[in-house]
């Protein structure tokens, strides 16, 4: 007899959707399942570690080198971010930004600098493994070659603690395309796990068609959705619109991240795709952290909003210097 | 059922013999004949960031052929309403035939990446009965 996951305890989180940063708490009741032994201990045998609790946290779009209009405080929401996440209690084991870690530069040279420094900020995050995918801005002029000068591969797969990533990247090729080599690969990878293997997607672009007309879709986003479409535990986390989304295609649940630059806005009702302004009194608003927590009772997930800390910006005086110092290198978005 | 198989062959009749009629001697008949088989033909250039001319008027179920050549680099060309998705290469024109079928505004995107101001190249494509 097949066991299969409660899908409930593999990745539960109410409400519409997670914001950037958001805090993923996995298998919060798996080991508690007495049906899920079985599972487990395929799992185990497969990927040569056993499903267990632990959190991960998503970033994305953070755009380095971009500093306004409309944001003009660069790197500031990303290095609060950080900060943010180095003090939580409970720490995470990975952190995930869903591309567009830089901000296209004109200049290969510029482009550079920018990886470095994303680079440079990230590194401030302890304890938690970096794993991310590139973006159009990251890897959409250079067919993806400065990416993985400084970051490694477009695309991957890796194997946590029971559950199964895959790194899809749906922007090196200039298009917003998979590939079919791609897709090729990733069938070949998920072909060892059984149907109800957890598994979760990461890439850049939404796989289905949120709103083309704004650039918001892949346009091979259902052959991969097909692709996956036999696996019944499959979660897919992307960036790209700059706000929160969520969206399910047959058992598959797909979730936009907030940017750690500026807002889009709510595609159902505005005419045109132009960034949220700026909103001097609240520098951060709809860029923060949300934690999803799990307890001990298996009860549904906790969601609670972490702010990025604001104290450095508080103030007519404090904000009027960081806008005046913080947009000498405005760039088009 | 009998007077049903007479009406059709009747109407077929009819039918063929406007056509032959049109063929000969009506200029209307020509013209659309003509048109259906030599689709009007709008020509439109991309360079980054912005498509020219930036919007354009169609008629419903008239076929057109919007021929894009690109001044710069590589640009996408893309509508999923009206069923185009392609590249512009540079150096050769891309013709991409249309029949609109519905009437509205349509949006067309580059949707190949060109650089910091991609978000914004696009154009409108307006569909009038």
């Amino acid at each position: 007899m097949e066991t299969k996951f409660d899908r409930r305890s593999f990745l539960r989180v109410t409400g519409t959707a997670l914001s950037i940063g958001a805090l993923y708490t996995v298998f919060p009741g798996l080991t508690r399942k007495a049906g899920a032994e079985g599972m487990a201990r395929t799992l185990a045998e497969l990927n040569g570690e056993a499903p267990a609790p632990f959190s991960f946290m998503q970033l994305s779009d953070t755009h380095v080198g971009f500093n306004g209009p409309p944001d003009p405080l660069g790197t500031k929401a990303f290095e609060s971010a950080v900060a943010t996440v180095n003090g939580l209690k409970n720490r995470p084991e990975l952190v995930i930004v869903t591309g567009d870690l830089t901000h296209d530069a004109d200049s290969p040279d510029e482009h550079a600098k920018r990886f470095k420094l994303f680079k440079e900020i990230s590194s401030r995050i302890g304890g938690a493994q970096l794993k991310v995918v590139p973006g159009e801005n990251d890897a959409g002029l250079d067919g993806g070659d400065m990416f993985r000068e400084f970051m490694g591969p477009t695309h991957y797969s890796f194997d946590h603690r029971g559950v199964h990533f895959i790194a899809l990247d749906n922007v090196s090729a200039g298009r917003p395309v998979v590939g079919a080599a791609q897709i090729a690969w990733m069938k070949a990878d998920l072909a060892r796990f059984p149907k109800t293997a957890p598994i979760i997607v990461f890439t850049h672009r939404p796989l289905f068609d949120l709103k083309p007309e704004w650039d918001w879709s892949t346009s091979d986003g259902d052959d991969v959705m097909n692709a996956l479409a036999p696996y019944e535990n499959v979660t897919v986390l992307y960036g790209h619109i700059h706000r929160e989304n969520f969206h399910q295609d047959g058992t598959t649940k797909m979730y936009a991240a907030r940017s750690l630059i500026f807002a889009f806005p709510d595609p159902a009702t505005a005419k045109v795709k132009k960034p949220m302004p700026f909103d001097k009194a609240q520098p951060f608003k709809d860029l923060g952290i949300r934690r999803v927590n799990g307890d001990a009772s298996g009860n549904d997930l906790q969601l609670e909003e972490v702010a990025l800390a604001t104290a450095e910006f508080s103030g007519t005086v404090g904000m009027d210097q960081m806008l005046k110092h913080g947009s000498a290198d405005a760039q088009d978005e | 059922m009998k007077t049903s198989i007479i009406n059709k062959i009747v109407g077929t009749i009819l039918l063929a013999g406007v056509c032959e009629i049109g063929l000969v001697g009506v200029p209307s008949m020509i013209s659309l004949t003509r048109a259906s088989d030599n689709p009007k033909v709008i020509e439109i250039t991309a360079k980054k960031f912005e498509f020219t001319p930036n919007q354009i008027t169609l008629k419903k179920g008239e076929p057109v052929i919007l021929r894009v050549t690109t001044a710069d680099r590589v640009h996408g060309f893309m509508s999923r309403p009206l069923k185009f998705d392609t590249d512009i290469a540079v150096g050769k024109a891309t013709d991409v035939a249309v029949t609109p079928d519905t009437v509205g505004d349509f949006t067309v995107i580059c949707d190949h990446y060109c650089g910091t101001g991609h978000g914004g190249m696009n154009m409108k494509i307006i569909v009038v009965e």
